[in-house]
């Protein structure tokens, strides 16, 4: 089957998808945008977290056919060019990635909280992120970045 | 023409300042938050096939006959290969050649890889391996490792017998006497269940065939030339026909210390002449790689009334599943650090790792002195217990100092005191009470599955103390490589570094950088990906490369510094009255030329275990961290909430505090794992629960606050004297939390992961 579908803006065609193929395959293998991560395939980790109309799934857990005509965000798209979303910037300075292999969900994870909720206070940031797993970080470091980049957009929006 | 990947790993410019001491960017930052790096599932070429392993249903069988017939002729298929089409020796392994490249006549763990197809799409590749026809003659596996290391009658798993290793340790007088002279004696039995690394990046890779016959091979490893040395003679090449780059690595913690789809690739490569790509879905992750060694230790401890210890007699007895891995060193670190820092007048410690059908177990985090751990702490708990003395009162009175032997006469040297890292520990601010109203319900056992208001909910406190060796032990002979680069680049001095030492997360590659800046005073350094074109730089692992290729780094630099002020010295006709100044001067001093230097690093020489006694001054480093638990244990159900871990760790030196408390932090959550939910459940060789849906890892609502307070007591053997950091944590949080849970459920839980049955006496 064919899927048209539009992802970081940009309008995607895949041709020849299978109907078991998920939206995750479809991006990491017939879109060239492997940002969004497959740890699990079963909606457990997190890993591929992505927008879907605004709203993040797990990518591994929607089928290709669903997002035909659909608007879907990856971590490629969450910064405006060269310059890092805060949310990206936070993560790396504040040390919330190691191997980073949690990193593009959690940071699309993130990036809805912190859209949604201004200042997150810690219990609502844990519950956000619960879903995504990371196995390298114990998970300190991502709460610092959450919070740095919370401030900071809050900062920016005073 | 050779063939690139779509997406490669390259090279990395880090920051412009920063050196040693600071806590500077990972140069891979960027690309990791924006989706750009390259992991080794990642990587795409045009054309390329997939490969698909099939493994067996079975944890023992034979193998009557394989059929791949069907498979062959189904659409989209372009090889199929079994045993016999391993062009080289058949079989590969860490420390022992004992495991097939793919089963022959026989399989002797479930999942065990019995034939590869490749085809155009993975679903394909999928179909076409479900119809390969195996013929098995099922056999009973053999599954308690007690009675396959004892019991003569029991059949055998490899031909030469059901041990792979026993190495007892005996430390000062007679185990017996000293029984004899104790006041208080108690013994427990112990059991830690099956862990798994839990990697978030799934074994993958990609392998081209290069046009001389050889391979080209992207893959996720933490030691690349143990991989190349086990699997050029596989493939039956020379190890320059086995070209290898480090692909982005999702995290390691000793699961990709073996092979898991190198050898298979390569060999789809080789008969196809084109790409393949392996990914392992997480089930097949699940049998992909080996585990921490499950453990039954047997210990018994004797102190007088005033509170001092006698004796410790210990059994440890490790499950190592159906092929050797590197349960021999396992062995070895779990016999030597079988009784913790602790000083003890009588030590016996007998220590086996066994061949069963079980799950093939190897290195993980902490590699055997994290089961022994365990037990040790307690044991320490049980006996303070007994005596009625305080947990921490009583583990510093017989707390091992510098200058004191451990079981295998190795003394302490140049380390924090143990005792005084405890009395920090304890005088560590303790968490709020919990306020019995108003409190949230997500801060509770149980969350915001709304099990308790606070009715059956009790605190509880607890403490766990490590020891960790640091380097790999028992005589090998332990190396890293680097080359270091200097040339003036666009006007800039600028400082290339190149090793082939595995980034799996760890933050190695940002520390690199650091140390180059700091020897050689330049801002601009790139770090080469890692590849076999440079030395082995060792094993990821042992929490050695801030040692070991920090270590080779550093004297790369050195050795790039002094021929930088020859250099200056030649054309200036004086030496250069610092650091800076011969940087300053560098552009015309060096001009078009560069400089080019590769050193070898090896730590001072250890020694092997003594068979019998296992004396011996084994152990490179040795490293401590101490933990304090606090948990909220709702008793009627069962569940746990950990409120805070505070920890204590010497490190020698920070060198990067931000990746060093990431190392803290994160091992400290791999203990907690342990405490509470994690093990793979085996029943009859077949296991139970592979998928993150019932393997659980700790979230972000399993984890506390962490509390850290980290020493720098420097070694002056290790370069800046700095002390690797990455297991100790590992250890010591484990007892710690189910310390905890003891102190506030007042059970005697001698088996982790502790499971809400446990606590709430339903099992
Ligand atoms: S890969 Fe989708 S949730 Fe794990
Ligand atoms: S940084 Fe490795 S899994 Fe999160």
């Amino acid at each position: 089957m064919r899927v048209n579908f539009t992802v970081n803006g940009v309008e995607q065609t895949a041709d020849d998808v299978w109907e078991g193929e998920s939206l995750l395959y479809v991006l990491r293998e017939r879109v060239g945008l492997p940002g969004s991560k497959n740890a699990c395939e079963q909606g457990e980790c997190g890993s591929c977290t992505v927008y879907l109309d605004g709203t993040p799934v797990c990518a591994c857990l929607v089928a290709a056919g669903q997002a035909e005509g659909r608007e879907v965000r990856t971590v490629e798209g969450l910064a405006d060019g060269e310059r890092l979303d805060p949310i990206q910037e936070a993560f790396v300075e504040c040390g919330a990635v190691q191997c980073g292999f949690c990193t593009p969900g959690l940071l699309v994870q993130a990036h809805d909280l912190i859209e949604r909720v201004p200042e997150p206070s810690d219990p609502e940031i844990r519950e956000a992120l619960a879903g995504n797993l990371c196995r390298c970080t114990g998970y300190e470091k991502i709460l610092d970045a959450v919070r740095l980049a919370a401030a900071r957009k809050a900062e920016a929006g005073r | 023409m050779t063939m690139t990947p779509a997406k490669v790993p390259r090279e990395l410019d880090s920051p412009l300042d920063g050196g040693v001491g600071e806590s500077r960017r990972r140069p891979d930052g960027t690309l990791k938050v924006t989706g750009e790096f390259a992991y080794s599932s990642d990587l795409w070429l045009e054309g390329m096939l997939w490969g698909v392993t099939l493994r067996s249903p079975h944890p023992r069988a034979r193998i009557r006959s394989i059929d791949v017939s069907e498979a062959l002729a189904h659409p989209g298929v372009e090889a199929v290969l079994t045993h016999e089409d391993v062009p080289g020796f058949k079989f590969y392994g860490l420390e022992h050649k004992d495991q097939p490249v793919l089963a022959i006549d026989q399989v002797r763990y479930q999942g065990e890889p019995v034939a590869l197809v490749a085809a155009d799409h993975p679903e394909v590749a999928r179909r076409a391996a479900a119809k390969i026809k195996v013929d098995y003659e099922v056999l009973t596996p053999i599954t308690d490792a007690r009675r396959a290391a004892f019991d003569p009658d029991c059949e055998k798993v490899h031909e030469d017998g059901n041990v792979v290793r026993h190495q007892p340790v005996i430390f000062g007088g007679d185990v017996a006497e000293a029984r004899a002279g104790a006041d208080v004696i108690v013994s427990e039995t112990f059991e830690v269940g099956i862990q798994d690394q839990a990697f978030l990046g799934p074994e993958s890779g990609l392998a081209v065939p290069g046009e001389d016959g050889g391979v080209d091979l992207y893959v996720a490893t933490q030691w690349m030339h143990s991989d190349l040395w086990q699997i050029a003679p596989c493939l039956g090449l020379p190890e320059e026909k086995v070209r290898m780059t480090m692909a982005g690595v999702g995290g390691a913690f000793g699961g990709r210390e073996d092979l898991s789809m190198q050898i298979h690739a390569a060999m789809l490569a080789m008969r196809t002449g084109k790409p393949v790509k392996i990914v392992y879905n997480r089930e097949e992750s699940f049998f992909g790689h080996v585990h921490r060694h499950p453990a039954r230790m047997r210990y018994e401890y004797g102190a007088t009334r005033d509170g001092k210890l006698v004796f410790a007699e210990a059994e440890i007895i490790l499950d190592g599943g159906a092929y050797a891995s590197s349960t021999p060193n396992v062995v070895g670190n779990a016999a030597s650090l079988g009784v913790g820092p602790y000083k003890i007048p009588s030590i016996r410690v007998d220590a086996y790792g066994v061949y069963t059908n079980n799950p093939p177990c190897g290195a993980m985090r902490g590699f055997g002195a994290v089961q022994a751990c365990f037990a040790y702490e307690s044991m320490m708990d049980r006996m303070a217990a007994a005596l009625g003395l305080d947990p921490v009162t009583f583990r510093q009175i017989n707390a091992a100092h510098p200058g004191d032997a451990l079981a295998t006469g190795q003394v302490l040297e140049h380390m924090a005191p143990l005792a005084e890292m405890l009395g920090r520990l304890k005088a560590m601010p303790m968490p709020p009470e919990r306020d019995a109203a108003g409190h949230d319900l997500r801060e509770l056992p149980g969350g915001v599955s709304n099990t308790t208001h606070g009715e059956g909910v009790r605190r509880g406190v607890g403490y766990g103390v490590g020891i960790k060796n640091i380097c790999f032990s028992e005589g090998f002979d332990d190396y890293s490589t680097a080359r270091v680069r200097l040339s003036i680049i666009g006007g800039e001095p600028t400082v290339l570094v190149h090793t082939s030492a595995a980034e799996v997360g760890q933050g190695l590659v940002t520390l690199k950088a650091q140390i180059a800046r700091s020897e050689l005073g330049v801002r601009r350094v790139t770090i080469a990906p890692a590849d076999n074109q440079v030395g082995s730089a060792g094993s990821s692992s042992a929490s050695r490369q801030s040692y070991m290729t920090g270590g080779a780094v550093k004297v790369a630099c050195e050795a790039v510094r002094e021929r930088m002020f020859k250099l200056f010295e030649e054309r200036l006709g004086r030496p250069p009255a610092s650091l800076a100044e011969a940087v300053e001067h560098l552009p015309e001093v060096l001009g078009d030329e560069v400089i080019d230097e590769t050193r070898e690093f090896h730590h001072h020489r250890t020694e092997r275990m003594d068979p019998v006694t296992g004396q011996a001054n084994s152990h490179t480093q040795l490293a401590i961290c101490v933990h304090r638990a606090v948990v909220d244990v709702d008793v009627e159900l069962g569940l746990v909430k950990v409120v805070e871990l505070a920890a204590v760790q010497d490190v020698g030196k920070i060198m990067n505090p931000l990746s060093l408390e990431g190392q803290i932090h994160g091992g400290t959550a791999q203990g907690l794992g342990l405490a509470l939910m994690e093990e793979i459940v085996v029943a009859d060789g077949k296991v139970r629960n592979p998928s993150f849906t019932d393997y659980l890892i700790p979230t972000i609502l399993d984890m506390p606050p962490m509390r850290l307070d980290i020493l720098e007591y420097a070694d002056p053997r290790a370069p800046y004297g700095l002390r690797g950091a990455g297991e100790p944590p590992t250890l010591s949080s484990t007892p710690a939390i189910v310390a905890a849970i003891r102190d506030a459920s007042g059970l005697a839980l001698t088996r982790v992961p502790v499971r809400p049955e446990h606590i709430a006496g339903s099992s």
